[in-house]
């Protein structure tokens, strides 16, 4: 290969060179997945109130807004962008439907418009980032605010709360004989979705490539420009659906719903393993984060820790994954390489 | 590239699965989480879910509920949270449905989208006291309810009446013009003067938006209008203390009364300094102590939240329980000079 790939050939050299299950063992997704199961047992086991079908309830729907935003998320970051936008959006998304039903529309029409309107702001990030040129954290930030002084401006200080029963009764029903509520049907439908286009299709391998190096993806002839357009479009109108979710459970639209959700969603992506500059990252990681978070928080109010002490938690949780990760890799690369060669030693480190 | 794509898609949908299936499993095993508490007799664990923590005016209302519970001999606890924010409520209170507390004494930071989640409580034996914002009557057994538009009202027509000598001269600076509870008043107010202080003149309604600087310059245009303005009423917490601030630095000080709905915290340096003999507000601190004693009428069933029950709060007596199942606190609390060190909020 010539130069300016060296980056991304001399990563796929590193990690073909490692037997399967020791990648899998080794890797920062299987430390969440392990976790998680640990904070499962423990809780369980000591926390009095935890073991009961009603936490998974609880929890699942307590982080279904989350899990469904970092499918798009994680993507959008494996290529090395970001979308700050996603809670704003799904507040936009709630007021829509708000205001739509308010007016005398038939839920179902609300809801459309709804998405539509998470189609329309996620082609105005993927414009602003891919045609206009800007980047995403810029970008992002803007509609940020953009999205949601619209939502507060629609709405005001005001809430709609007339929505139908049988919508607000199905947000929150449960999936008969089980503790799981009906919103993991269209989360593992996504979920699905996003897999197979992550890992069996052109589109998907496009995604890693251009994380690993944008240059290299265009001349390999990834469309970077396209791929990023439409994983914007997805992030909006999966945010929307996640605004409708969050509308229908609370039985409330109002302009500051969501409020710092982006937050949770990009936290929970980053400790499932996504790196922050691109070209590494897995879904299960992620959702594993996403419900590592949930079931930590869940079992901490249980024991009636406040919720500034459950921030402290999650957020030194985080902060200590990312430099095991770095430690990690670190080690890795000196224990696998006894006599490295400079140039192979900086570009892995890059 | 650098995985294996069917491998990894099998152990992620076999991490997810075992994830999902462990904490399922871990469900059906237990016994019920509420045992104890079912019945709503003996439980007398009370947990305080206000708008947000880290807010003076809860944290004073939290002290008076610690006391009460302490006196009843029950268990005090004050969950919440760091944002007031409905969402933020409805995990305290499906957390609290999972202790299986005795009774949830709530602020409710939206009347409708936490009611779920309460019925949800309630249904599972918890008793759930609405205080200071209440739900929908429909989503909790009782609110504790900290004053009336009447008792407003007359209190600061009162105060107002008894600082310039029942004659003269008022204006009103209100918070933003369609500002429901504020209009309420100022409509109840009017009504008082004309009836019972024909020599107090109302001679005009300014609104100050519960903006700081706003309500600052209205205060100051309100005195160059009207120079024979003998006093103000403030029926907002922002609009009072921004008109003391203005007072408190103009050839006004002393001249012109100023009254209204005020907290200590704001007011103590124009209490101090002369600038404002006295406001009203209610006590946080009772709010608490009687919305505790009114959840552990209710766990003990000597209550059920329909009119006409009576019970006893301690120290503040006895209360009897109104339509839509409201129990008032009672008058406004005056703050002067003499007790505003006794209030931190």
């Amino acid at each position: 290969m010539t130069a300016p790939t060296t980056t991304a050939t001399v990563r796929v050299v590193k990690n073909y060179d490692k037997p399967f299950w020791r990648r899998v063992l080794l890797s920062r997704e299987t430390a969440i997945v392990v976790l998680l199961i640990a904070v499962a047992i423990v809780s369980a086991s000591t926390v009095r109130g935890f073991n009961q079908p009603l936490t998974l309830t609880f929890l699942l729907l307590d982080v279904a807004p989350i899990l469904l935003i970092a499918l798009p998320m994680t993507l959008i970051m494996i290529t090395g962008e970001i979308d700050l936008s996603v809670g704003s959006m799904v507040g936009l998304s709630s007021v829509t439907t708000g205001v739509l039903v308010q007016a005398g529309a038939p839920f179902g029409v609300a809801a459309l418009a709804a998405l539509l309107v998470g189609v329309i702001g996620g082609a105005i990030n993927g414009f602003l980032v891919t045609v206009v040129g800007l980047p995403s954290l810029a970008v992002t930030i803007g509609t940020l605010a953009l999205f949601r002084g619209l939502a507060v401006g629609l709405l005001g200080t005001t809430a709609v709360t007339s929505f139908p029963v049988e919508w607000t009764a199905l947000a929150k029903a449960k999936i008969a004989g089980t503790a799981i509520p009906y919103i993991i049907v269209p989360f593992l439908v996504l979920l699905v979705i996003f897999a197979l286009l992550l890992h069996f299709t052109p589109f998907g391998r496009g995604v890693y490539a251009i994380g690993l190096s944008k240059d290299a993806a265009r001349f390999s002839g990834v469309h970077v420009e396209r791929t990023k357009f439409v994983l914007f479009v997805l992030a909006g109108v999966v945010s929307a659906f996640a605004g409708i979710f969050y509308t229908l459970r609370f039985g409330s639209a109002r302009g500051d719903n969501a409020t710092g959700l982006e937050l949770q969603v990009i936290a929970a992506v980053v400790l499932g393993g996504v790196s922050v500059f691109g070209g590494r990252g897995q879904l299960y990681g992620v959702i594993a984060a996403v419900l590592l978070i949930g079931t930590l928080s869940s079992a901490l109010r249980l024991v009636n820790v406040t919720s500034d002490v459950i921030n402290i938690i999650t957020g030194t949780l985080l902060v200590l994954s990312v430099i095991g990760a770095s430690v990690l890799a670190f080690l890795q690369s000196r224990r696998r390489r006894p006599a490295p060669t400079p140039t192979v030693a900086a570009s892995a480190a890059s | 590239m650098t995985f294996a794509p069917k491998r990894v898609l099998a152990l992620a949908a076999v991490a997810v699965t075992a994830a999902l299936a462990l904490t399922a499993c871990a469900d059906t095993g237990s016994s019920s989480p509420t045992s104890g508490s079912s019945g709503g007799s003996g439980n007398l664990s009370i947990t305080f879910l206000p708008k947000n923590l880290g807010n003076p005016y809860f944290d004073t209302s939290a002290k008076g509920g610690q006391a009460a519970v302490a006196e009843f001999g029950g268990t005090f606890n004050q969950v919440g949270p760091a944002q007031a924010s409905p969402d933020g409520q409805v995990s305290y209170i499906n957390t609290a449905t999972q202790q299986g507390v005795g009774a949830l004494v709530v602020s409710a930071n939206d009347p409708k989208a936490i009611c779920d989640s309460l019925n949800q409580a309630r249904s599972a034996g918890v008793k759930v006291v609405t205080f200071d914002s209440d739900t929908e009557t429909s989503c909790r057994d009782i609110f504790v309810n900290q004053a009336t538009s009447d008792g407003i009202a007359k209190v600061q027509v009162d105060l107002i009446a008894k600082q310039i000598g029942d004659s003269g001269e008022i204006a009103i600076l209100s918070a933003a013009a369609n500002a429901t509870n504020q209009n309420a008043w100022i409509d109840k107010m009017k009504a008082l003067l004309a009836s019972d202080h024909p020599n107090i003149k109302l001679v005009d309604v300014v609104y100050g938006n519960d903006d700081d600087q706003t309500s600052f310059d209205k205060t100051a245009a309100l005195l160059q209008a009207h120079p024979n303005l003998k006093g103000i009423i403030s029926p907002t917490t922002v609009g009072i203390a921004a008109a003391a601030r203005y007072l408190s630095t103009s050839a006004y000080k002393g001249k012109v009364a100023l009254t209204g709905l005020g907290t200590p915290n704001q007011m103590r340096a124009y209490i101090k300094d002369g600038t404002v003999t006295s406001f009203a507000l209610w006590n946080p601190e009772d709010l608490g102590y009687l919305a505790a004693y009114a959840a552990e009428a209710l766990i003990k069933g000597e209550i059920t939240g329909k009119q006409g029950d009576t019970f006893t709060a301690g120290k503040l007596g006895k209360f009897t329980v109104g339509a839509d199942g409201t129990v008032l606190l009672g008058d406004p609390f005056v703050f002067d000079a003499s007790n505003i060190d006794n209030f931190n909020f």
